[in-house]
């Protein structure tokens, strides 16, 4: 006897989790019945989820946290306890801005990029026409680390560029057409840009923050509760998928799976280059190796870390220019729900960290840290400029904000 | 009052504008266009902005929404909470609505309600049309499968098709199913179509 469970998503490679646990038949193993519903916009993903047409959706991390606030729709509590991935984003700028900014041939040190990039920004705001990034969403985490790396790097993201909307899929035609300077967007749409050679690769997400939270299996809070039995057999199922998903030998096959129509649709060797980790900076370039550029698995990845969650609600308050509100940091922790996953994966072998919280951006190297099955490595987890997120002291953290001043 | 439908289907939009200019009072602009949207729709300067929810622009539009907040004229989706079916059914039918703030909810409701018929209309239509278009694909299929047993087996038209349609009740087959495989066959085997 199975249940049906239909699970809402965007065409984007780290949309793959729901979709090969129910390929691969993990999901149906658990005795779940998956549904994949497309979308085009994370609004419509939103509201099918809000409206009951869909029990949980893949989704932006910092949407669950809006949606909970009430922030561009009336507050309605969302609950995430698996995390779907963290980073595989990457920054793509028109070609010929790419060289004066990066390396060839090569990812540049972020610092040294945003430097650059800092005198490019300011000629353009000078000559009355500023530089323009497009990021897929408001409330999503390509807009909170394109802010974070900006802002680091001495560019104001709202008074010295400009920041919009554009949807991944017209990403490539947006930069191509001029509409905007740079994209930090999802695979496979970077390449995309890069393959229709309208603009080259500068950075990975993963160079601003190493293990910076992605997607999130979102679903509304009574759902949780009135299904938790079901979420906690597909939270399982995920697991089992994410293992898979960095089985070298399954890349192949979960690449073709991810192209077919009714998922992606998209070209099977952009999917089969982003699940290696392996990206085409530029067009007619050679193909180079990023270790962890999409991390799916390892290291307890999918563990929703509330801490992860609060770093979030502490961009979103720098960038709606909000004040710190202790009421709803609490609602924000709520949100990650690192219980329901220990709940859903005791007895497997999932290492579940005992911690609910950590210190992020504090690892700049390999640390052991203590779970139910004993000890797992957790390797680099630093930001870019070296700033560490005490999730104890969200507020002194926005407070020593050197941007906020 | 002013209304304006955002839809890359051509179609459908003119089935929402004839639906809508039944209301009288309206005026109403119609944007089939990606490019260029943030810029029409600040020019229209509408009360009601009608969007399928099929359109990759939504999260574009909301953000534009979002930033005019700050404007004399904020803007927000429709959600009343006092009637969350009918926020149901617009998602149903593939509408979303967004609203100047302020607006009567009451009109709001009978516009929104409208829009929801005018969806399920064109679905009708498409489905209707498509229902239309596959049967036309199936007689073709089997026209082509009765001439194809007529030249190869020297049988007249009555005799090819009581032999499509008997072979199809023995394998508990459509006939338009048995027809599709006779002309891949015969394509197969190198025979004009």
């Amino acid at each position: 006897m199975t249940t049906k469970f239909s699970i809402g998503f965007l065409p984007l490679v780290d949309a793959a989790l729901p979709i090969l646990a129910h390929v691969h038949g993990f999901a149906a193993e658990e005795g779940l019945s998956l549904e994949l519903v497309k979308d085009v916009s994370w609004a419509t993903v939103l509201d099918r989820l809000l409206y009951g047409h869909t029990d949980a959706a893949h989704m932006v991390a910092p949407l669950a946290i809006a949606t909970t606030l009430g922030r561009g729709r009336p507050a309605q509590p969302l609950s995430a306890p698996f995390v779907l991935g963290l980073n595989g984003n990457a920054i793509t700028l028109k070609s010929d801005l790419a060289q004066r900014v990066a390396p060839e041939g090569a990812l540049g040190d972020p610092v040294a990029v945003g430097a650059a990039l800092r005198e490019i920004a300011m000629e353009r705001k000078a000559a009355g026409h500023p530089f323009c990034f497009g990021v897929v969403h408001r409330y999503s985490s390509h807009n909170y680390m394109l802010r974070y790396w900006l802002a680091g790097c001495g560019i104001r993201p709202d008074e010295d560029v400009e920041i919009t909307t554009v949807p991944p899929p017209f990403c490539a035609d947006a930069l191509e057409a001029g509409d905007v300077d740079g994209i930090c967007v999802g695979e496979p749409w970077n390449s995309v840009a890069v393959e229709r050679g309208a603009g080259t690769i500068v950075l990975a997400t993963a160079q601003v923050w190493r293990r910076g939270v992605e997607k999130v299996l979102a679903m509304r809070e009574s759902v949780m509760e009135s299904r938790r039995g079901e979420v906690e057999a597909l939270i399982r199922a995920l697991h089992r998928a994410a293992r898979q998903f960095v089985d070298p030998e399954a890349l192949v096959t979960n690449a073709a799976i991810l192209a077919r129509p009714e998922y992606l649709n998209a070209d099977v060797n952009l999917i089969q280059r982003a699940l290696g980790d392996r990206l085409l900076l530029h067009k007619g370039g050679e193909l180079i190796h990023f270790p962890d550029f999409m991390f799916q698995y390892r290291e307890a990845a999918n563990f929703p870390w509330v801490s992860q969650a609060q770093w979030l609600y502490s961009q979103m308050l720098r960038w709606d220019r909000t004040p710190y509100d202790a009421d709803d940091e609490a609602k924000v922790a709520r949100v990650f729900r690192p219980d329901v996953y220990r709940s859903a994966l005791t007895g497997t072998d999932a290492p579940l960290p005992g911690a609910s919280s950590k210190v992020e951006g504090s690892l700049h190297q390999p640390m052991a840290v203590g779970t139910q099955q004993g000890l797992i490595t957790l390797e680099k987890n630093a930001f870019f400029d070296g700033r560490i997120f005490d999730p104890h002291d969200l507020a002194g953290y926005l407070a020593r904000d050197a941007y906020a001043k | 009052m002013r209304i304006a439908i955002i839809d890359e289907s051509a179609v459908r939009a003119s089935v929402m504008q004839e639906g809508l200019a039944q209301l009288g009072d309206c005026e109403i602009f119609v944007i089939t266009e990606r490019r260029g949207l943030v810029r029409r729709i600040s020019e229209i300067d509408a009360d009601i902005v009608l969007m399928d929810l099929g359109n990759p622009s939504r999260d574009v539009l909301e953000e534009y929404f979002a930033v005019s907040r700050v404007l004399a004229r904020p803007i927000a989706m429709f959600v009343d909470d006092s009637d969350e079916e009918s926020i149901g059914a617009s998602i149903d039918a593939g509408v979303s609505a967004y609203v100047v703030d302020g607006f009567a909810p009451h009109r709001i409701r009978s516009i929104l309600d409208l829009a929801i018929r005018r969806f399920h209309a064109f679905s009708r239509l498409q489905t209707e049309l498509s229902v239309a278009q596959s049967k036309l694909a199936e007689r073709e299929a089997v026209d082509k499968a009765k001439r194809i047993l007529m030249q190869t087996r020297g049988l007249g038209e009555p005799e090819a098709y009581a032999e499509l349609r008997k072979t199809a009740m023995n394998q508990g087959k459509r006939i338009a199913e048995i027809a599709d495989a006779v002309v891949t066959a015969h394509k197969l085997i190198g025979g004009a179509a």
